[in-house]
């Protein structure tokens, strides 16, 4: 067993993910694997990766689900990677020590030296979030790009997140959630921002922003639009019409 | 800050340094051509970004973009010239020595060009230098020269260039920023990938609502406020049923029409006649209009707001002439077009049509966008805002694939126009270099008489044809193209029919070629039609002299697609990391509405490998041959430097080269000026691109804005600071149409004159896909489409290890409703059968599509043994292609012809108008899809497929890995 940390972390880091906006495009997905793999959570392997059963070790994942049925149902697109926990059931199922959430920002990240392959934490997600390095034995997890975020040798603008920064739709945010006027706050408060799964009691930091409401049958501007129309074609078609116009000087 | 480390938690190292070097480039993972950033640590590719101070992605990247790095050191690279040794197909081969093979080739294409140029054909698929190969055909003296724009989007392109002088994507883009409305048709989720995403979100965030016109809902449709899940092939149907409401409520901007378009433009009504269709003009030439306040025709400048645009008029003795819009009015306003009488055919409900209509027309006439800028229009009159009809839309492949689909994108733009958001905010924008003028020239070049030995053309292979005697028929009007490209069977083919090039050579029709020469085409397979027979065709042979039937094929690629294997000699290429490009605009632009763009690739790393880029190869092969233009007098090499040196000193008119940015001697000069030893330096100094940001004025309103017709003259987009006059009624099909109709010196052969006199029409009109005319609707109840995934591009994508782990193999998705039919569940196998074949396929239910439709991935099936990957990897076993079941050619209408499967006006590869049946397969079926082919070997130099990658250990050195006790594989 490990121990989360005792008090609040100060900040508490974090992504908010736009589902109405997400096209399932899978460049959040590509571009942290392509960051990781050579980064602080380096390497994710690839098992057999020209061959038929192929086995790779992903941060994040995009799944396109339809939801509903018949007129009533809808594609979504839902990505899903660590959710950095405040009750974080992967860390406190560790036999070793080796996941842990940190004290200052809240990332839950996993200590490699002393990961010894058990996948008890992937048991113990009830997301999902984490992957087994097969080639490597050890357990992989969203850093929440601790390597970027921090990394002074990175334009300030884009020391966030991969996924965050590559994302072609803005559908990924990143901030601190413990600041009510950040980014992500904001975000949530304004859109009505949700967590994945409440009632397991782990209360994740990522948020959800949901769908927003379809704009079915765009109001109309002018009421009386239709009517006015079929008076004008009743008076004499179209081309009549036609000479309303030209004849007011358009 | 980075926060201290906290007792027991392990120290961290935050400022691990990104790279030694980070290097600007252009992305090629597919067609979008995004800035990136390439990060190379110890000689390797740390990571690739998107640039954030480039103009088309703003620092963003796909997941095929982000996936580059495997791309690059994919095990599926060829690394050496080969010769073929076996049997052609068997995939037998000898490596060679570049000068081997270069000397080879020579010999066989000197030969050609000695006697007659057409015997070489050279299509070059994906090819992002068309600027450069079309060029070196037309040096060579062939007219057997095009890209892949036949089986992609042609009817796209050429449907708006003909009307409306630009068209989607490349040549004009939604502004998202200020759309209020936005509507897409036939997008799947490609073109142009991110700039798409981007605009989406922007819309979507501003409020404005985004409907999506698509049998499928995925990707983008799934994101939209409303889907409409419309039946393949009729979207012009359903687009005139727009036209319709919107006419007969009068939701048109008259105003637009008439200072804008041709709508009052005088149409001879003379049936029978040799004039009639054509404009009414006076002796100069200048069409005409009837002015309503003086009852007298004068020219359409003159006339301009005061032309009449209703009724019959008589401008001449003995002539009869309507407005445009009169003939509008009665071919749109007729029943037929109603949305009573559409919504069957399209699927979508009258109500639904009617609403669509009210809604885009509510938008563009209640919430017009003013921006308070002045403008001076062509006239010269000064206006003070720029107000606009904030409706956008986008269209693409959906749309264009069809045998009905030029005049179902003319249709679109006629929508457009008559909304009055065409280059208006919140509209549709058009992209420098365009508008065009319409069409916007040059003519095709290949006739007999342009055509010798040792010679070369006078113009360029693909261009825009004006009317009969612009076709490339010889005198009895047959073809001259080796795929019919510019015949009396497609007259605007503006970009080649290349699906048509491997059938008609195997056939000699119209007449033998000696090599085909192909560069970034898997024509064996996911580019080709009826691929089962397509490979058949590459390997027959004459019976009586046991020569193949296509004596010698070249192939380049930079890997080991299933056409290799077709090939008797292979020029492997680059990868895109390892080479020069240029993204031209005298190609296929990357600008947006504000400015014109252009970019180059610059190899970030060298090869490790006997490869060469095939641009540089191609302009060595010129050399040898002693191609004009590529060899000095003195026989010498003009361009030793090879494709770098060719994108700075090459002119195609005086001034005007390649890159259009830091020209004359110190790179001060944009458009035109002299080459700049120094221009690639310029480029890469500035992130490997040039934006050249155009003020506010020029920024909308461009076919008539004068400031912006004197810029873009300037920088020579346009020949002359002339306004494009938008051509509702597009008079060269008229032309087109007369001739069929037995008028003038070029006149379609009998066997032709029917099918061109129906299909040129002047105004755009809904005709059933010809698949749907040609199968019995009990007997193929479905249409079966295909869509590219947005994580996937082309064949290429699947020897790559991450985007293979994305799609691996394709199901065929089946909607629900079929499913109860056929008591199929997901993951059961179905045979899908059409007029001409049948595959075995493994079944996905899903809501979201059709009722009468199947789909599946695009392109992620692969013929085992090839990409290098293992010979059951499950693109072989469960991927699949519909391209079998797609034939080429239709079905002989009674004379004993049979046309391409395709566009008539266009030529454009018509791919979704496929007709198929379904049927339950038996358990007991082996569980692989259907068919199955030979396994390829594996060529010599391929690198050995690693059984696990564990890429970017070595950037991680310090990291300190246990020893394992247990657990996990290792």
């Amino acid at each position: 067993m490990t121990s989360l940390p005792l008090t609040p972390s100060a900040k508490r880091l974090g992504l908010v993910i736009d589902l109405d906006i997400c096209v399932g495009c899978q460049a959040c997905v590509v571009n942290c694997k392509e960051w990781n793999t050579g980064g602080y959570a380096a390497p994710l392997s690839d098992v057999n990766p020209y061959g038929a059963e192929t086995d790779g070790a992903w941060l994040n994942r995009v799944h396109a689900l339809e939801v509903g049925e018949g007129k009533n149902s809808r594609t979504i697109h839902f990505p899903k990677s660590c959710l950095h926990c405040d009750d974080a059931p992967c860390v406190t199922a560790c036999p070793t020590g080796a996941s842990y959430k940190r004290q200052d920002d809240g990332i839950v990240l996993v200590d490699e030296s002393k990961c010894i392959g058990c996948g008890l934490c992937a048991w113990s997600c009830p997301y999902g979030a984490r992957e087994m390095d097969l080639a490597g034995g050890v357990m992989k997890k969203c850093t929440l790009c601790v390597d970027r975020i921090y990394n002074e040798n990175i334009p300030e603008a884009q020391r966030q997140p991969a996924c965050v920064n590559t994302c072609p739709a803005s559908a990924r945010h990143f901030g601190d959630f413990n600041d009510p006027d950040s980014n992500v706050s904001e975000m949530v408060r304004e859109r009505g921002g949700y967590d994945l799964m409440p009632e397991m009691g782990t209360r994740p930091t990522n948020k959800y922003l949901p769908p927003r409401a379809k704009q079915q049958d765009k109001p109309s501007c002018v009421g009386s639009e239709t009517a006015a129309s079929t008076q004008v074609a009743a008076q004499g078609g179209f081309l009549g019409w036609l000479d309303d116009i030209l004849s007011m000087g358009a | 800050m980075a926060p201290d480390t906290r007792p027991g938690e392990p120290e961290i190292e935050y400022n691990t340094p990104l790279n030694d070097e980070v290097k600007t480039t252009t992305c090629y993972m597919c067609a979008c051509r995004c800035g990136i950033k390439v990060h190379l640590k110890d000689g390797k590719i740390r990571y690739i970004e998107g640039n954030p101070d480039h103009p088309l992605n703003k620092g963003v990247l796909c997941a095929k973009g982000s996936a580059g790095i495997m791309q690059h050191y994919s095990p599926a690279r060829l690394s050496k010239p080969l010769k073929r040794v076996g049997e052609r197909g068997s995939g037998e081969f000898k490596e060679i020595e570049w000068e081997e093979a270069l000397e080879t080739v020579t010999g066989l294409l000197s030969n050609i060009r000695n006697t007659d140029p057409r015997k070489l054909a050279f299509f070059t698929g994906r090819d992002q230098s068309q600027g450069l190969t079309g060029w070196w055909a037309s040096m060579f003296g062939t007219p057997n020269y095009a890209a892949h724009g036949g089986f992609c989007s042609v009817n796209m392109a050429a449907g708006g260039l003909y009307s409306i002088g630009g068209s989607f994507w490349e040549f004009g883009e939604p502004d998202w920023p200020r759309a209020k409305y936005m509507m897409m048709f036939g997008v799947a989720e490609d073109h142009d990938s991110n700039p798409i995403k981007m605009g989406l979100s922007k819309i979507k965030g501003n409020g404005a609502k985004f409907v999506s016109v698509n049998p499928v809902r995925t990707g983008y449709s799934a994101i939209a406020d409303e889907w409409i899940g419309i039946r393949p092939g009729t979207d012009g149907l359903f687009i005139n049923a727009m036209i319709n409401v919107i006419m007969k409520n009068g939701w048109i901007d008259v105003n637009y029409l008439l200072r804008y378009t041709n709508c009052s433009w005088l149409v001879i009504q003379n049936p029978g006649g040799a004039d009639d269709g054509l404009f009414v003009r006076d002796k100069d030439g200048n069409p005409m209009v009837w002015n309503r306040k003086t009852d007298k025709a004068v020219t359409a400048e003159s006339g301009l707001m005061d032309a009449a645009l209703k009724g019959e008029f008589k401008p001449k003795r003995g002539q009869v002439a309507k407005p445009v819009f009169q003939l509008m009015a009665e071919r749109y306003l007729d029943d037929v077009y109603s949305p009573e009488n559409a919504a069957e055919r399209c699927g979508v409900p009258a109500d639904t049509i009617y609403r669509l209509a009210k809604e885009m027309s509510d938008v563009a006439f209640k919430e017009e966008v003013v921006i308070d800028q002045p403008w001076t229009d062509w006239t010269g009159q000064r206006h003070e805002k720029m107000i606009g009809r904030p409706v956008a839309m986008h269209a693409m492949r959906g749309i264009s694939a069809h045998s009905n689909g030029f005049h179902t994108c003319r249709s679109l733009h006629m929508l457009q126009v008559l909304l009055g958001s065409i280059d208006t905010p919140g509209g549709f924008r058009y992209k420098p270099p365009f508008p065009r003028p319409i069409p916007p020239g040059p003519k095709p070049a290949g006739r007999p008489d342009q055509i010798g030995p040792n010679k070369p053309m006078p113009g360029p292979p693909l261009g825009f044809t004006m009317g009969p005697e612009d076709l490339i028929v010889d005198e009895n009007g047959q073809p001259n193209r080796i795929d019919k490209a510019f015949s009396w069977e497609a007259p605007l083919s503006a970009h080649g029919m290349m699906h048509m090039v491997i059938t008609n050579a195997w056939k000699g029709d119209p007449y033998p070629i000696d090599t085909l020469f192909m560069y970034m085409a898997n024509m064996a397979w996911n580019s080709a039609m009826n691929t089962t027979d397509t490979m058949k065709m590459l390997t027959d042979k004459d019976p009586a002299t046991g020569e193949y039937k296509i004596p010698n094929i070249i192939y380049s690629d930079a890997y080991f697609s299933e056409t290799v294997a077709y090939a008797d000699i292979i020029l492997p290429d680059t990868t895109y990391l390892e080479r020069w490009d240029a993204i031209s605009l005298l190609d296929r632009p990357i600008s947006d509405a504000d400015g014109p763009t252009d970019s180059i690739r610059q190899p970030v790393l060298e090869p490790d490998r006997d490869v060469r880029a095939f641009q540089s190869v191609v302009l060595d092969l010129g050399a040898r041959l002693g191609l004009p233009g590529m060899t000095n007098e003195d026989g010498s090499a003009k361009f030793p430097g090879g494709y770098p040196d060719y994108l700075v000193n090459h002119e195609r008119t005086p001034g005007q080269g390649p890159l259009a940015g830091f020209r004359g001697k110190d790179g001060s000069k944009k458009g035109k000026g002299e080459p700049n030893p120094n221009q690639l330096q310029a480029y890469i100094d500035n992130g490997c691109f040039w934006h050249d940001k155009m003020p506010d004025e020029m920024h909308y309103f461009k076919h008539s804005n004068q400031a912006y017709l004197d810029y873009a003259t300037e920088m020579g987009f346009i020949p002359k600071a002339e306004r494009v006059v938008i051509q509702l009624y597009s008079e060269p099909m008229a032309k087109f149409r007369l001739a069929a109709q037995g008028h003038g010196d070029h006149q379609p052969p009998d066997e032709h004159r029917a099918r061109v006199e129906k299909y040129f029409d002047p105004l755009p009109f809904w005709y059933e896909p010809f698949e749907d005319i040609d199968n019995d609707e009990e007997e193929f109840p479905l249409h079966a489409i295909t869509q590219r995934p947005m994580a996937m591009y082309h064949s290429w994508g699947s020897q790559n290890a991450w985007l293979r782990q994305i799609h691996g193999h394709n199901p065929l998705y089946i909607p629900q409703s079929l499913a109860d039919k056929h008591d199929l569940v997901t993951g059961d196998w179905a045979y899908l059968s059409s007029r001409h074949s049948q595959i075995k396929v493994i079944v996905q239910v899903m809501e979201g599509v059709n009722d009468q439709t199947v789909w599946t991935w695009n392109a992620i099936g692969k013929r085992s043994g090839s990409w290098n990957l293992e010979k059951d990897a499950p693109e072989a076993k469960k991927g699949f292609l519909m391209n079998h079941l797609i034939s080429e050619l239709l079905p002989d209408q009674g004379s004993g012809y049979r046309y391409a499967v395709a566009d008539p006006v266009t030529g454009q590869a018509a791919w979704y108008d496929l007709r198929v049946s379904m049927r339950k397969a038996e358990a007991n079926d082996q569980a692989v899809t259907e068919p199955q082919f030979e396994s390829l070997p594996t060529p010599p130099g391929m690198a050995e497929r690693p059984s696990s990658v564990r890429y970017g250990s070595q950037f991680a050195k310090t990291l300190q890995k246990a020893t394992k006790i247990f657990g996990g594989k290792s």
